[in-house]
């Protein structure tokens, strides 16, 4: 059960962030914290399809996370759930087109290798 | 790159990793106190977001949620993804020092690993994609 939901939440998280990733790009980037100017951008962000499914997709990963978290110690939990780590790399090399050079590589190997250790 | 993008992206950074940290720890620290299963009812789910703490940790989580989206409008997902890691090996040590959970020599090890790719990660230009604004540029010139 543990690591079905695992399973799950790894599966949901990578297509929720590629999306996410994804449909941001497309609005440009915020540049104006003000409440009045975040207010606004959250009524056009509302009508973006990819932040919709994005969010939906969050929504998914979050109550298998939840359920996870009341079966297994917090220091499980969270490394175990990282394994979507090396997921969205590859998803944002080959799908968002990002140029990720041997550091990001790398770094992105590091982390999935810690993410093992505190697994154990 | 501006340095008032680099210290835009290091602020918000920042933000994105301690409200995920903070969040995950007082979500779990509810559903612990409570000492109640979940998954048997979706009533029982309604519930657990009652208490105070699961509450706090909700609220927090959307913090997160929303401050990553920011930072995802102009960083790369394969930047943002690791130098966010960072909030697992808080993670790990809030639930040491603060729920009391054994970890291991392997999993202070596993932590550090983590540590070296977000210094590596953390060194790359935040973006290599063009901005949304230069491909309706490109778009509009063909």
């Amino acid at each position: 059960m543990r690591w079905f939901l695992v399973a799950v939440i790894v599966g949901a998280t990578t297509l929720g962030d590629a999306l996410q990733s994804a449909g941001m790009k497309r609005h440009g980037e915020i540049h104006d914290f003000r409440p009045g100017a975040l207010g606004r951008a959250a009524a056009t962000l509302a009508r973006n399809w990819y932040l919709i499914v994005a969010v939906a997709m969050m929504a998914v990963s979050f109550f298998a996370f939840l359920t996870l978290l009341s079966l297994a110690e917090l220091s499980f939990a969270v490394p175990a759930t990282a394994a979507s780590f090396v997921a969205e790399t590859i998803v944002a090399r080959w799908l968002l087109k990002e140029q990720v050079d041997w550091k990001r590589w790398t770094g992105a190997g590091l982390v999935a290798c810690g993410v093992a250790l505190l697994a154990l | 790159m501006s340095e008032r993008l680099h210290l835009k992206t290091q602020v918000l950074t920042i933000v994105v990793v301690l409200a995920n940290v903070f969040g995950n720890f007082f979500m779990s620290w509810g559903l612990k106190r409570r000492g109640a299963l979940l998954g048997d009812s979706v009533l029982g789910y309604v519930r657990v977001m009652f208490d105070p703490w699961v509450a706090l940790g909700i609220a927090l989580l959307i913090l997160w949620l929303l401050s990553r989206m920011a930072l995802l409008s102009w960083a790369d997902l394969s930047y943002v993804l690791p130098v966010t890691a960072a909030g697992y090996v808080l993670n790990v040590v809030a639930g040491r020092v603060f729920l009391g959970e054994h970890v291991s020599a392997a999993r202070w090890g596993g932590a550090l690993l983590i540590v070296a790719g977000v210094a590596l990660v953390g060194s790359t230009s935040i973006r290599t994609t063009a901005p949304a604004e230069d491909r309706k540029l490109e778009a509009a010139l063909q």
